[in-house]
């Protein structure tokens, strides 16, 4: 296992600039999780990494070395791809023992690393076999074990599960997660998945056109995103943002939630994290999650940061465990995850609590969240 | 870090670019040859040839120039080059049409799932594994005047039929025509049945739900979605017929007289046999535009469509 | 492969009977006229000329004879030598031979690095490169026979051989290139990472997956070059014609009395050897007649 340390690495194709400065500190041991929409440049980064392109400026160290110029066999990682990348005219235990016998390693020793991969990930008897006859999540295994026999410092995973049906991807995931948690190797694992990222990663990294958005833990990220496209990126359903100007109303700061033609809410934000006095008659873009606006909550009396307000159910769209209910709030589209039992049908009113403490407010202009970052 | 290390350090990091850079220029080294190769002998051996075609070359190549005179005389003062391309046009338009319309129908029977499909493809296709050469023996048998197909129709009872084309001047060209759509109706088939089985079954289903009859499916549907194989059919037959040296050398050696002369054998037969490099050079310049002038554009599109495709 | 007419197949229409009938003796007729030919071809080379000049092209022969055949391989005239095509056949052979090995192995590498090792530039390259498919060589015919001139090869089945490989090298470039183009960068990626070069992954990774294209390829070639006839005509002295060149000689020979009978058997022989590689493998014949089509 070794650390990365990335710093400010750009590289161009052409004259498109697809990662602008990024830096990175990886620790030993962590597995960290590259995640954003496609074409953000999470996969560059990633061959950047592996040294199978050049970057154009920057610096790469694994450890202690700094490897810009050294071949990615020299690297000492190993990368498992998305669509595994088996070499299709060797059987398993060849593409296994393929990476060591290049580097000459012994035979007697070659033998005994494939059989304990295979035997830790459970593909002893499949050795034999072309990835043509294996299944999808049998030649994803082979993939990890092909990685997992070299010893690497670091492990690279490029969308190693996006080919999977989604029962397996959540098996594999899992496994995954596990066979970092026995091995200790430093990971960094791209996807486009937020789920994967959230429950794989020690820490995410969220990048959009080429710069990283944040990087931080799966929980900050999730609970105190730095700008908009974070928040809106992490979360199923999607945080909903809700455009609004703050006001004073009896000493109190805050906005107001227009639900219908008639009904308007004043919602006061007062918070000791967040205090929104220099933003009295601006605009502003309130964020609550659909858990936030809810039929009710758990320890909901006397609480000041929980206000009601009552909505026209637009549409519902049952879930199971919940019930998404979509209303109109200052004339957006706004989700609340409420309980089965309490959602009204659709044209009903219906009465839904806000759990302010955990609002989150930005700025239109700049898209960054407004308040004491943590 | 001692100063020992960081020397050693350098000299390891300087080992590992020169590795580098070596690694980076293999794939550069390995086609290095047939870029070379090409550049000499498709690009310069191009140039040499448009060079020499402003000459005064006779038998031997003479580095004179004298502008435009050997395009002069081909176009003004040579009535072979004219009966040459005119030749040519007739024949690529009967070859094309004849050959496409053919392919096509062939390759929509065989698509009806007919029983020995295998077979039959076997059949169609084989003449395009033959060379024109002997093509052109075979059919310069069969169109013999005396003994090959006039014989065999008049035996049948037909004392009256005459079939003389190869030895008609002014109709010789189709005998060219006949032989060469002999050969190439096969590559057609292969290319329709291709472009037809690549056509979404989908479509299909829905046109048949839509109440649409097979007829219908072919004319409205099928036949303007092998556009694009049109195109390639055309291109290919066109190149063919540019390049038609080799069936005309064997079927007719370009007579009676010059009567079945194509550009192709009118270079040959100027700069080989009549030792007039310059004038020979010329017409193959023009045979080289004219090529260029059809596959350029297609290329262009072509190149285009694949690159937006990746 | 689901039929488009599943709908037409299941209804047993009497009208979809009739049309099915006319749609299969249609396709018969037409493989009788692709059949004639060749009929005519074999009938007329077992035959006397005396039976030629009493039959028709396709009347059975009275006397069965290989003496056509024999002449035509041992003692017919091909201008002033008499020695049938033998030689020219074996000419051939001698051409064929190293300039498909040849043009087949650089068109692997080149096709290789324009697929997996692209650099800056090598698209233009490749462009660069494809435009020799689509010259008609008459536009190098002068320069070519003044250069084999220069290397003193004009004339011979070497310089014959090696032009044939250099204006192969374009067509086998574009075969292998566009075939290794569908092999996934992500497997080259992987080998790299797994510590293997340029020439381990050629070896290791491309070469065994590449059966199929090297057949296309080296059946593409052959029947190429077996059947030229320009070059031939062009650089080839008397001794170093190939079969094609021989043949046409045969036919075209104006002395003594016209024996159709031996052209015949002379274009049979100089004619099956691509034919027989077609009937082996024609999957592979037709998938380089296509592949060479979309693009040419």
């Amino acid at each position: 296992m070794a650390s990365l340390t990335i710093t400010d690495i750009r590289k161009k194709f052409g004259s498109q600039e697809v990662l602008k400065g990024i830096s990175l500190s990886i620790n030993a041991s962590e597995f960290v999780v590259l995640v954003g929409p496609s074409g953000c440049g999470k996969s560059t980064l990633l061959n950047l990494i592996a040294g199978l392109e050049t970057i154009n400026s920057g610096e790469i160290k694994i450890g202690d070395d700094v490897v810009n110029d050294v071949q990615p066999k020299d690297r000492n990682i190993a990368m498992v791809f998305q669509s595994y990348a088996l070499y299709p005219n060797m059987n398993v235990e060849k593409n296994l023992s393929f990476g060591l016998e290049t580097r000459k390693v012994p035979r007697d020793e070659i033998k005994k690393t494939v059989d304990h991969v295979a035997n830790m990930l459970q593909i002893s008897e499949l050795l034999k076999r072309k990835p043509a006859e294996l299944s999808g999540g049998q030649r994803q295994r082979v993939a990890m074990g092909r990685a997992l026999a070299r010893d690497p410092a670091i492990f690279l995973f490029d969308e190693p599960l996006s080919n999977l049906d989604a029962k397996l991807r959540v098996d594999m995931r899992t496994e995954i997660k596990m066979l970092h948690q026995r091995i200790k190797t430093t990971i960094v694992y791209v996807t486009h998945d937020q789920i994967e990222a959230m429950t794989l990663a020690d820490r995410i990294a969220i990048m959009k056109d080429g710069v990283i958005q944040q990087f931080d833990t799966p929980q900050q990220v999730y609970d105190n995103p730095s700008n908009l496209f974070v928040a809106g990126f992490i979360g199923s359903p999607s945080m909903n943002f809700i455009p609004c100007t703050v006001i004073k109303q009896n000493e109190d700061t805050g906005v107001i939630f227009k639900t219908g033609e008639e009904t308007s809410f004043f919602i006061p934000i007062k918070r000791t994290d967040l205090s929104l006095t220099e933003w009295i008659d601006k605009d502003v873009i309130i964020g609550v999650r659909p858990e936030q606006i809810a039929s009710g909550f758990h320890l909901q009396e006397g609480n000041k940061q929980i206000h009601e307000i009552m909505c026209t159910v637009q549409v519902l769209e049952p879930t199971g465990p919940d019930t998404l209910v979509f209303v109109n709030i200052n004339d957006t589209k706004v989700t609340c995850r409420v309980n089965p039992l309490d959602a009204k049908q659709p044209g009903e009113n219906m009465k839904l609590m806000v759990d302010i403490s955990k609002v989150l407010v930005f700025d239109p202009d700049t898209k960054m969240r407004i308040g004491n970052v943590a | 870090m001692g100063k020992e290390t960081s020397k050693a350090n350098d000299k390891k990091l300087r080992n590992i670019k020169f590795r580098n850079r070596l690694g980076n220029l293999i794939p550069k080294i390995m086609i290095a040859p047939t870029f070379t190769v090409s550049l000499v002998c498709v690009y310069g051996f191009i140039l040499w040839t448009i060079w020499i075609s402003f000459t005064s070359s006779k038998i031997l190549p003479k580095y004179d120039f004298v502008g435009f005179e050997q395009y002069n005389i081909l176009f003004t003062q040579e009535p072979r080059w004219w009966v040459a391309s005119l030749n040519l046009f007739i024949f690529s338009g009967l070859f094309i049409a004849i050959c496409i319309a053919l392919g096509l129908t062939l390759a929509i029977f065989i698509d009806q799932r007919l029983r020995g499909e295998g077979v039959f493809r076997t059949i169609y296709l084989y003449p395009m594994a033959l060379s024109f050469i002997v093509t052109g023996t075979a059919w310069r048998w069969i169109m013999n005047p005396s003994l090959g197909l006039e014989r065999l129709v008049q035996q049948l009872g037909f004392s009256d039929f005459t079939f003389r084309l190869l030895v008609e001047s002014n109709v010789a060209i189709y005998a060219v025509v006949i032989a060469a759509v002999w050969q190439s109706t096969g590559f057609m088939f292969a290319l329709f049945i291709a472009g037809l089985r690549g056509i979404d079954n989908s479509i299909i289903k829905a046109a048949q739900i839509d109440g649409a009859s097979l007829k219908k499916i072919y004319l409205r549907i099928i036949i303007p979605s092998l556009r694009p194989v049109f195109l390639s059919a055309v291109i290919i037959l066109l190149h063919l017929s540019i390049k038609c040296f080799d069936l005309v050398m064997a079927l007719t050696s370009g007579g009676p007289g010059y009567s079945t002369d194509m550009p192709a054998t009118f270079m040959y037969a100027f700069a080989f046999n009549r030792g007039r490099l310059a004038f020979g050079a010329a017409s193959a310049v023009i045979m080289f535009i004219t090529v260029m002038a059809i596959i350029i554009p297609y290329l262009y599109t072509e190149l285009k469509g694949t690159r937006n495709a990746r | 492969m689901p039929g488009k007419m599943n709908v037409m197949v299941g209804e047993k229409s009497p009208g979809m009977i009739a049309g099915r009938i006319i749609v299969y003796t249609l396709s018969i007729l037409a493989a009788v006229y692709f059949l004639i030919p060749f009929f005519v071809m074999v009938m007329t080379s077992v035959k006397t000329l005396e039976d030629i000049k009493s039959g028709n092209l396709i009347s059975w022969p009275r006397e069965f004879t290989l003496d056509a055949w024999i002449k035509a391989w041992d003692s017919a005239c091909t201008g002033i030598n008499c020695e049938g095509v033998k030689g020219y056949f074996f000419n051939s052979i001698l051409m064929v031979v190293p300039s498909v090995a040849i043009s087949t192995i650089i068109g692997a590498v080149n096709g290789y690095v324009f697929s997996k090792w692209r650099f800056k530039g090598s698209e233009v390259l490749f462009t660069f490169l494809l435009l020799g498919c689509f010259i008609p060589f008459q536009i190098i015919l002068l320069p070519m026979s003044g250069m084999l001139g220069w290397l003193k090869i004009s004339q011979t089945i070497f310089g014959l051989a090696l032009v044939h490989i250099i204006y192969g090298l374009s067509f086998t470039s574009l075969f292998f290139r566009n075939y290794y183009v569908a092999i996934p960068d992500e497997i080259i990626k992987a080998a790299k990472i797994d510590g293997a070069g340029f020439f381990r992954i050629f070896w290791k990774c491309i070469l065994p997956v590449s059966a199929p294209i090297f057949m296309v390829v080296i059946i593409w070639q052959t029947t190429q070059i077996w059947n030229d006839f320009l070059f031939g005509v062009a650089f080839s002295g008397s001794e170093s014609q190939p079969v094609t060149v021989a043949l046409n000689n045969i036919v075209n020979t104006t002395t003594g009395v016209k024996e159709y009978n031996v052209d015949m058997a002379a274009a049979l022989i100089a004619g099956l050897p691509t034919l027989l590689v077609y009937i082996i493998s024609g999957k592979y014949f037709l998938r380089g007649l296509t592949a060479g089509a979309v693009k040419g």
